[in-house]
């Protein structure tokens, strides 16, 4: 029998407000333990929640951004379960009404664009870190009560790639809009997946697990895959998927059972009653809209039709909004699109992969990329030198006129300097010279890289291509 | 001394004829000598309290003009936070507990220089209507140390009858200032909910608790009200609305003013010497001017019930931060995290407390949440509707505040279900959220009777107008007992 996969994600997303969800605190990353606090977040008797403004427009701006419907008017409500990273044990988050719903992302899969549902996005708190050590376990509560969107898809997603693509337009718009950081190793971005497999063409739902502790996209395919693959097997064998939660071992690469469904909470969720009803206004509304930035999806269309790049080109440049930012402002700067392009899609990502860097750390500034591919077009250094002067750049950030002088790379396009060279590399290579005259014209490439050596890179290659030509023809 | 209302004392130092500090120690050696039989205070502050003292009649002798609470003995119900002051709900719980903050009606007290002489019993949590359920010790009514003062804010009706303070804050949830202040022959204002500030108040129920004072006299409420109301960006459920100068109520006359008696509140359960003397203060009102009409509320019979359920699920929620893992009791000998929670919530918290958090608990849970919760918050709504409708042909409505005088200490504390029921006419108060007072009306054998006036929201000033008119034409607010 052939089977489909029906995969849903729910993603959480801390959101990049300077100050708690229900309290004035940071939300800073670190800091030293429980210095981020106060008697709101602690859940200090008598301390009551307030609502952050700055969360809702947030959230709004996420919601908007992922062509969601708002909710104009919305309650919180109370998760109530007992864990010690939890001060109050209850957790204020949405339950009935969620702020945004019914949205979608598209993706582009061999078959074409493919809309991914979104159910619901909803604000709450983030609890604090429970820390185990030798001597007991000890809670620190910086985090708690930072605030965090959760973006619920709907089960739309047929395959493990999907999925991941799905997780990449989501950080990438959440970033475009500066809603959320999303970096996943300080914990702003978590996913949970939700995954059921019925037989191809079956129009009912097969019974599903809720996949846990996926740390990277790359974790979140792999379990997925993995899932997939036990769960035909099983039905394959005759047996019955239990609806469970289960936990994705990074190090044995597969899913095991965290808990069943007889032991899920029954977390008695109610309206937050320290809290009014929260009225979002068209005005409101209208004014995060009038923030949202150009979306990869547009910016995209547009690379390609007004720049003329490659579709593969402008998704891999529009696939982090500091990425695109880079290259639109090398463009404002005076280079071609293409020259641009063809720069940061080579020598810049090269670069950066090599490193392991993000393009947010780079030292090179955008408008030294463009003076340096000026400086190859007007002809002041060669090919070869730019990509020398290219290393210098990225170690110091230096302008690369200023390391094209300092260093003497400028282009030799003096024709009796070139000249001599290549007289002098043809005296030295006689061989070379009788090769040429039996016909063999690969000898003429030699005596070019000769001279080019010679030069160190800094001939003007085609003026070396000519005179070599001309002078071996003389002998 | 400790016999006079706060606004007789304010004249006498304005006057020079005594001094804070003078008047301090005197509040605090009248403590001492009848706080063993009253058990009103859990706290006492001396040092504190001396020290604020002090430091007005030195603003005093400079010549600087002070706030009309400056340097007046008062103190707190101990649900309500003060920095540095311990706040233990009246609980084994939270029995070493000290705020590192203040509530926001410490901080106005504090911006008023009040004397802040300590923290009052109360019922553990602010459940119960006796004041029995202290986890310390019981408070007892000054007028019959035999019988309880109500509750749960017990202590501060009972500190401000026996003169160990001459105004004091408490909290209402379901009755809990009226109910006690109508025990011990006292006035007790629940304001609407949202005038005055929640934040660091230990929240019973959220939806229903509201702050209030206890004075001797209705004079003296409006100057207490009038200080510690406002709107607070620290509690979102407080109303962005102005504070009256309530003290512009006084000495008001009451000619054609409607008062609207429900008949459901005169009808079975209510003891008939109640009846009695609540009726005669009818009289009274009606002699000053105001028309007296009958009318009907009768979705307040739900009240109880709604009350229960609301009240309860909130608690079992707001109540589940008391787990021994930050502050508070923690039990001794525990295997892992849920016997830590499980032994220091049993050793904890007293039975009235565990009672509603189970009840909570259960009203909350799947499948049983729309039949008991989701249906009181509807019959809550029909209340609320049932109250606007009346006001719109009444200014006030007036009830007995409570069915009986204050009754034997123990005399239920076996029976839940009797003792909810002395808070019959004052719960659907809170369900509404409307303001209520009570006001001394009355004695039933030498144990006082209190009326309860019910105003439209926001209000207070007509219930002042109408008790300050009672208040002149009678004599019950000057009674104080032989202690
Ligand atoms: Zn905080």
């Amino acid at each position: 029998m052939e089977f489909e996969a029906i995969i849903g994600l729910e993603v959480h997303a801390e959101l990049s407000t300077k100050t708690k969800i229900y309290c004035g605190c940071t939300t800073e990353f670190g800091g030293e333990q429980n210095t981020h606090c106060c008697p709101v977040c602690m859940g200090l008797p008598g301390a009551l929640p307030v609502l952050n403004k700055e969360v809702v427009t947030y959230a709004m701006k996420a919601g908007l951004a992922l062509n969601c419907e708002i909710n104009k008017e919305t309650y919180m409500a109370r998760k109530n379960y007992f864990y010690p990273d939890c001060p109050k044990n209850y957790q204020i988050t949405q339950d009935e009404t969620p702020l945004c719903k019914n949205g979608y992302i598209e993706i582009t899969t061999e078959e074409g664009t493919k809309k991914i549902g979104i159910q619901r996005i909803h604000i709450e708190e983030d609890a604090g870190k429970a820390l185990h050590r030798e001597d007991g376990t000890y809670v620190d509560f910086n985090r708690s009560g930072v605030p965090l969107i959760e973006i619920v898809s709907k089960p739309d997603m047929r395959t493990a790639q999907e999925a991941k693509m799905y997780l990449e337009n989501l950080k990438a718009i959440l970033q475009y809009t500066e809603v959320s950081d999303c970096k996943m190793e300080e914990g702003s971005l978590r996913c949970d997946a939700n995954v059921s497999v019925r037989p191809k063409g079956s129009t009912e739902f097969g019974v599903k697990t809720e996949i846990k502790n996926m740390n990277s996209f790359k974790a979140v395919e792999k379990a997925i895959e993995y899932e997939i693959k036990r769960q035909i097997e099983a039905i394959n064998r005759g047996e019955k998927i239990v609806q469970e939660t289960r936990r994705w071992d990074e190090a044995k690469g597969e899913t095991v059972v965290m808990r069943s469904k007889e032991e899920a909470h029954d977390y008695r969720y109610f309206p937050e009653p320290d809290m009014v009803y929260l009225v979002v206004d068209d005005e409101w509304i209208n004014n995060v809209k009038s923030t949202l930035p150009e979306l990869p999806d547009k910016k995209r269309a547009r690379y390609i039709s007004e720049y003329g790049l490659p579709e593969y080109d402008a998704s891999i440049l529009t696939s982090s909004k500091a990425l695109a930012a880079f290259f639109e402002d090398t463009v404002k700067e005076g280079a071609s699109p293409k020259d641009a392009s063809n720069w940061i899609m080579g020598e810049v990502l090269r670069t950066l992969n090599d490193r392991e860097m993000s393009i947010e750390d780079i030292k090179v500034q955008p408008k030294h990329l463009s003076k340096l591919i000026e400086l190859i077009n007007n002809g002041t250094i060669t090919g070869t030198i730019a990509k020398k002067v290219f290393k210098d750049m990225f170690e110091t950030g230096d302008d690369p006129e200023k390391i094209v002088n300092e260093k003497g790379m400028v282009q030799i396009s003096d024709e009796n300097a070139i000249r001599d060279i290549v007289n002098k590399v043809l005296d030295e290579n006689p061989q070379s010279v009788e090769d040429f005259k039996n016909g063999k014209t690969k000898a003429m490439g030699f005596v070019v890289g000769q001279v080019m050596k010679a030069s160190k890179g800094k001939a003007n290659p085609q003026l070396v291509n000519k005179l070599v030509e001309e002078e071996l023809q003389k002998r | 001394m400790h016999t006079k209302t706060l606004h007789e004392i304010r004249e006498l130092i304005n006057k020079g004829e005594v001094s804070c500090v003078e008047l301090t120690k005197n509040t605090l050696d009248r403590i001492s000598s009848v706080d063993d039989k009253i058990g009103a205070y859990l706290q006492i502050d001396e040092e504190g309290a001396l020290n604020k003292a002090r430091e007005v009649d030195e603003k005093i002798r400079r010549g600087e003009e002070v706030s009309f609470l400056a340097g007046i003995p008062m103190a707190i119900k101990d649900n309500i936070c003060v920095e540095g002051l311990k706040t233990t709900c009246a609980s084994k719980m939270l029995q070493n507990f000290v705020s590192p903050y203040d509530a926001h009606v410490t901080k106005l007290l504090k911006q008023n220089d009040a004397v802040i002489l300590g923290k009052l019993n109360m019922d553990e949590f602010a459940m119960g209507s006796s004041s029995e359920n202290s986890a310390f010790k019981k408070v007892r009514n000054p007028y019959d140390l035999e019988r309880v003062p109500g509750g749960s804010s017990g202590g501060s009706a009972a500190a401000v009858a026996a003169g160990e303070a001459y105004y004091t804050l408490g909290s209402d949830t379901g009755g809990s200032i009226r109910q006690p202040a109508s025990l011990c022959g006292v006035v007790g204002l629940k304001p609407t909910y949202g005038r005055i500030s929640r934040y660091g108040l230990v929240a019973f129920a959220s939806s229903l608790d509201q702050i209030g004072p206890f004075t001797k006299d209705v004079e003296d409420c409006a100057h207490v009200l009038k200080a510690i109301a406002g709107y607070d960006e620290m509690d979102s459920t407080s109303a962005k609305r102005e504070v009256e100068d309530y003290t512009k109520y006084l000495n008001q006359d009451i000619k054609g003013l409607r008062i609207g008696i429900p008949k459901e509140c005169f009808a079975e359960g209510l003891n008939e010497d109640v009846r009695r003397e609540i009726e005669n203060a009818i009289e009274v009102l009606r002699r000053l001017g105001a028309e007296i009409k009958e009318i009907s509320l009768p979705m307040s019979k739900y009240a109880l019930a709604v009350y229960y359920i609301l009240a309860s699920s909130e608690a079992s929620s707001n109540l589940a931060r008391f787990d021994g893992i930050r502050y508070g009791y923690r039990a001794k000998d525990f295997e892992d995290v849920v016997d830590l929670y499980v032994k220091s919530r049993s050793q904890g918290f007293g039975d009235e407390v565990k009672r509603r958090i189970m009840l909570g608990t259960y009203a909350l849970s799947a499948g049983y949440y729309d039949a008991y919760y989701k249906k009181a918050l509807k019959v809550r709504t029909l209340i609320i509707n049932e109250y606007k409708r009346a006001f719109e042909d009444v200014d006030v409505i007036l009830t007995p505040t409570s069915p009986t005088v204050a009754f034997k200490i123990g005399e239920k504390s076996n029976n839940p279900l009797e003792m909810y029921l002395s808070d019959i006419y004052t719960v659907p108060i809170n369900i509404a959220g409307v303001p209520a007072i009570s006001i001394p009306a009355g004695f039933v054998g030498g144990l006082p009777v209190g009326m309860q006036l019910v105003g439209n929201y926001f209000d207070e000033g007509t219930l002042i107008k109408v008790g300050h008119a009672f208040e002149r034409e009678t004599e019950f607010s000057k009674v104080r007992p032989s202690i």
